[in-house]
């Protein structure tokens, strides 16, 4: 763990009203934990949301408050960069459901017992309602752009949808309107290995000694999912079948080659910043994700009353929401006569490309979001 | 910065010109956006792209422009019909695997269509091919046969033959030589450069 110095920026709003859900419950005592970067201009009309991965958080630009590392996007946001808080009120909430501060399994219920899987099952227009409710609450009516890469992307898309006039433009970078089979295998086999950890305790972790709860069971889950935001060309390129600081292979089961001991380390860091109750929430969520069953099962018509301005990014090396996915919600927002921009951009690192440094990316993300 | 059609390259040029303001245009095949921005500028047109090249795509992303990566051969499909007043295709048909087909689409989701191509019959490039016995590398036409993207060479009179088979209506019709226009009559022989607003008869 790092042991640089806790730097926690973030605001929590906590809803007056109970949030409701497509589970049909309602939540009631939510919090929402938010940073936001850039000045709010007098007409509130400069704001933009950016919307968080599966286990991104609202530290977009400062520092982690548990790792210490710079934001997930600091490259992409900040004075002068590509997302430009000069220009821009740029506002990133953590997703209802996560544990960086927003209500999750492992927020207290009004029991006072930490929620575990009592937690009611949510979905990514769940998460949107909780973006919505802290706009209002901040007064911004309309803003500038919506932007959002995987997970990001799909709230966008469902903002889009269904809070059309709360947004003039909306940028989509690797996504997808519906998780594909593959999508809900791969976060089966992650749900999966977290509850065969003898220490999941069917959720109920949460008063375990310190330091325990289902950690091998989440480390394989992360493990698993890191592959699938890498690419074969990327991997290949930095690790190749390198051995692990040492010349042979030892003939055990030891991270004798490169990739095993990246993964492991990938593994086991994640759990010292994640729930694993919230890995099972978000996954379902993503899972459960398909806007045009939501609108007929006609994906033009969730953007019917949308009079916004789109941009897609697709990666040619993610095979994780191929171009095609990306197409798929191009073809449909032309279909409803909507402006729309689309490009497939070449780069070796898989999904996570978007995260990465592609100049091409920062070009197309500045150039639209300038407009 | 605003868009000027003086600035346009020739052809381009007549096709602003022939332009309805406020009208609906797809530019398919739309480079870095000139044509578009001049078109959203000084027409206000609502006007919408399609290109293959990624970094062009990015360019006209950054003039404000909608523009799709896409292929003319594969991707005008996923347009509704008659979605715009007039679908674009300047200089691009030659390049296309199917033009018949690319045409047909055209005017599918267009109401009219602007299609401009370089007149692969013009006096130079038949001289040259005369003369040489070599395929003619002109100013108008700077590649070498093995190197040039125009797999699907033609002349003015082809494009009237396949618009008559075709039943396509020729709405207007102009012809550049260098910078300047010449006459219908003798186009397939002095026109470097050829733009026709085709229809489809009701």
């Amino acid at each position: 763990m790092a042991t640089a110095q806790i730097h926690d920026e973030s605001e929590v709003l906590e809803l007056d009203e109970p949030l409701p859900l497509d589970g049909g419950q309602s939540l009631s005592g939510v919090r929402i934990a938010y940073e936001a970067h850039g000045k709010l201009n007098a007409a509130k009309d400069n704001a933009i949301l950016i919307c968080h991965a599966l286990t991104g958080d609202q530290y977009v630009v400062s520092n982690h408050p548990k790792t210490g590392k710079p934001g997930w996007w600091a490259r992409m946001v900040g004075p002068g960069k590509p997302i430009d808080t000069n220009k821009f009120h740029v506002i990133c909430a953590n997703v209802i459901g996560s544990c960086m501060g927003s209500t999750g399994p492992a927020s207290l219920a009004p029991d006072g017992e930490p929620w575990a899987m009592r937690f009611p099952v949510i979905t990514i227009r769940d998460m949107v309602r909780g973006h919505v409710a802290l706009l209002d609450s901040l007064g911004i009516e309309q803003l500038h752009a919506v932007v959002g890469g995987s997970m990001g992307g799909m709230q966008a898309l469902s903002l889009a949808a269904n809070f059309p006039e709360r947004s003039r433009a909306f940028l989509v970078l690797a996504s997808t309107a519906r998780h594909s089979a593959q999508n809900i295998a791969f976060h089966e086999v992650g749900r999966q290995a977290i509850m065969a950890d003898p220490e999941w305790q069917e959720g109920n972790y949460y008063h375990a000694d310190e330091g325990r709860g289902p950690e091998k069971g989440l480390s394989v889950a992360r493990m698993a999912a890191h592959i699938t935001y890498l690419s074969e060309e990327g991997l290949t390129a930095k690790f190749g079948r390198r051995l692990q600081d040492r010349e042979q292979k030892t003939f055990g089961f030891d991270a004798d080659f490169q990739i095993e001991s990246y993964l492991r380390y990938q593994g086991l860091s994640f759990t010292g910043r994640f729930d694993a109750n919230s890995y099972l929430y978000i996954t379902r969520a993503m899972d459960y994700f398909d806007l045009a069953e939501e609108h007929g099962g006609r994906l033009a018509n969730a953007f019917c009353q949308s009079k916004a301005r789109f941009c897609l990014v697709s990666f040619d090396s993610d095979w994780l929401y191929p171009t095609s996915d990306s197409r798929n919600v191009v073809k449909a927002l032309n279909a409803a006569g909507l402006p729309v921009s689309f490009v497939e951009l070449s780069a070796p690192f898989g999904h996570d490309s978007f995260l990465l440094e592609v100049p091409a990316l920062d070009h197309v993300v500045e150039g639209f979001l300038n407009q | 910065m605003n868009a000027d059609i003086s600035a346009l390259r020739p052809d381009l040029a007549v096709i602003a010109d022939n332009v309805a303001p406020g009208s609906r245009v797809l530019d398919v095949g739309c480079g870095d956006g000139t044509l578009m921005a001049a078109l959203r500028d000084t027409k206000h047109c609502d006007a919408r792209g399609m290109e293959l090249v990624p970094a062009n795509v990015g360019a006209c992303v950054a003039k404000g422009l909608s523009v799709i990566q896409g292929d003319a051969d594969t991707d005008l499909a996923f347009y509704p019909d008659k979605s715009v007043d007039y679908a674009i295709l300047s200089q691009t048909l030659q390049t296309t695997m199917y033009p018949g087909m690319v045409l047909d689409e055209l005017l599918r989701i267009g109401h009219q269509a602007f299609v401009s191509f370089p007149n692969f019959a013009h006096w130079r490039g038949r001289l040259s091919l005369l003369w040489n016995g070599r395929m003619p590398v002109t100013r108008l036409l700077p590649e070498a046969w093995h190197e040039t993207p125009n797999i699907h060479h033609l002349s003015v009179n082809d494009f009237r033959a396949l618009l008559k088979e075709r039943n396509i209506n020729v709405e207007g019709c102009w012809f550049l030589s260098g910078d300047t226009r010449c006459s219908p009559a003798a186009a397939n022989f002095r026109a470097e450069h050829a733009i026709f607003l085709l229809s489809r008869p009701i």
